[in-house]
């Protein structure tokens, strides 16, 4: 059997409109998802090089097909004929209210970040669960048992209309922050689903996110080594830039900041497009960042948001004030005894600038931040 | 979600042991069975979660091996540790919490031993290097 390479973009782009129309018009979540399911492996099977004039009224139709089947096994005699008549009918359907409607399902409030992440993916993504296992690295039954167990979750809530945008968003941001791991970039995922979401909402913290996702995926080439070391934005070849996604990513955040309905996301993109509107590091315009950062404090205080405020500090009243910044912070702040390492060292104190990079080096969480803090602290003992 | 590898210590010297805990070859066949239901069982529940990842058992003896100069042999049987402290086996669990993978490593040690008591072994939780974390610049 051959397949056309452009019908998995295209089936994939499809199988969450289907799945938002069939839920929103009232089917159970777990059936219909059941359901997409195998109207994609009919699609797949039938369709070859002549897709249908309506690949998504086709979907429809059979994934409703296949929910009416499903239903009717489970179901008396009696009640069957009734069901027919429930079958999705055709016809034009608001694309933007299911992608939101779908989610916000997905990111509902009753699921751990981990099971949202898993269940977005796979609903709204496409993804398959073997794709999404081999993100995670973690075994595909695994994968398989966590999604089961969140749409099991899901199967007493009542879904009617679309929810909370604030938990789609941190959903769409923890999963653009797990970046590139298998088969699929999540990051870019990220971003198609954001785009998505921008598309169906007048929300500006939509556009803040995409516009931050953007802004920060632009410097994707120049973040790591070939060797895959971890390079510091100071130190960035930022000829490796995307400048075009950067425009782009810039024109959303304007478009977003216009609406005069500031929230953290803009904040936060506001940041990496100042620091990728600089051409070189000693351009970056600190005295700007730092009064981002003072404003994300205000509207989303974190103790991590909190630590990087201190860097502008640092480099706006010099690494002394930085540095009492720091000394007000929890002293198990991850990356806490990096930043107060970088800061002595720009104070001279290189010898209590070696030492923190050490007890950084120690509590890193990844091994690229590991490899970096022991160079740095080997860099000090050699100066 | 973080990955924890579990580390289980068997350790047979009686001031770090709990209690007084006989070697496993002096249980009787019903507490060795029971143990080993007890493992699975641990195993199932993970895997319900959607938590597990893998795991092993390994013999209780190794040698150590090192490295000794160009063109000689190898030193093996260096030196072990004066306490009877051996790695029983490993598992590893992706969880959303390090205070879930305390949970599921104290639930781990509570495996039964002789007289069907738990028998506290210690587990070690060590965390997997992961991602790069949130890109916050």
């Amino acid at each position: 059997m051959t397949v056309p390479t452009d019908l998995e973009p295209l089936l994939r782009d499809l199988s969450p409109q289907v799945l938002g129309i069939l839920v929103r018009r009232g089917a159970d979540f777990a059936a219909a998802e059941d359901a997409v399911q195998e109207a994609l492996v009919e699609a797949w099977r039938h369709w070859g090089d002549d897709p249908p004039r309506e690949p998504r009224s086709w979907l429809v139709k059979v994934a409703g097909r296949k929910l009416i089947d499903e239903q009717r096994s489970a179901s008396a005699r009696a009640r069957r004929e009734e069901r027919v008549h429930r079958e999705p009918e055709q016809g034009p359907t608001e694309q933007a209210d299911d992608t939101l409607l779908l989610l916000s399902r997905c990111c509902h409030p009753a699921l751990s970040p981990a099971s949202a992440i898993a269940l977005t993916l796979r609903a709204v993504g496409g993804l398959t669960t073997a794709q999404i296992a081999e993100a995670f690295m973690v075994p595909e039954a695994t994968m398989g048992q966590r999604i089961s167990r969140a749409k099991r979750t899901l199967s007493g809530e009542r879904f009617e209309r679309p929810g909370d945008v604030t938990a789609v968003l941190r959903v769409l941001y923890l999963i653009f922050n797990e970046g590139f791991t298998g088969e699929v970039d999540l990051a870019e995922e990220a971003i198609r689903l954001t785009r998505q979401l921008s598309a169906a909402t007048d929300d500006p913290e939509v556009e803040g996110l995409l516009a931050l996702m953007l802004l920060h995926h632009a410097r994707r080439r120049a973040r790591r080594t070939s060797s895959g070391d971890v390079v510091p934005l100071a130190e960035q070849d930022r000829s490796l830039w995307d400048t075009a996604m950067i425009a782009e990513g810039v024109r959303i955040l304007q478009a977003a900041l216009a609406k005069d309905q500031l929230g953290e996301y803009q904040a936060q993109a506001a940041i990496a497009a100042l620091h990728d509107d600089a051409a070189t590091a000693a351009e970056t315009d600190w005295p700007q960042v730092l009064e981002w950062y003072d404003e994300l404090l205000r509207l989303a205080p974190s103790p991590l948001v909190a630590l990087n405020r201190a860097v502008a500090v640092g480099e706006v009243d010099g690494p002394l004030a930085g540095l009492r910044v720091v000394e007000g912070l929890d002293p198990a702040l991850p990356r806490r005894d990096a930043v107060a390492a970088w800061l002595h060292e720009r104070a001279g104190n290189l010898a209590e600038a070696r030492r923190l990079y050490g007890v950084a080096a120690d509590r890193a969480t990844n091994a690229a931040e590991l490899a970096h803090l022991t160079r740095q602290a080997a860099r000090l003992r050699h100066a | 979600m973080t990955k924890y590898l579990l580390l289980k210590h068997y350790r047979g010297d009686h001031d770090i042991a709990y209690g007084d805990l006989a070697p496993m070859n002096e249980w009787t066949p019903e507490e060795v069975d029971a143990h080993i239901a007890f493992m699975g069982k641990v195993v199932d529940d993970l895997k319900a979660r959607g938590e597990f990842v893998d795991e092993q058992a390994l013999a209780p003896e190794g040698t150590f091996v090192r490295y000794d100069g160009e063109g000689r042999p190898p030193v093996t049987d260096g030196p072990f540790a004066e306490t009877k402290d051996l790695i029983a086996g490993w598992m590893i669990i992706d969880v959303e919490s390090e205070q879930r993978a305390h949970e599921a490593a104290a639930f781990l040690s509570s495996a039964p031993g002789p007289g069907g008591k738990p028998i506290h072994e210690w587990i070690e939780v060590r965390p997997f290097l992961g991602q790069l974390p949130t890109v916050t610049e």
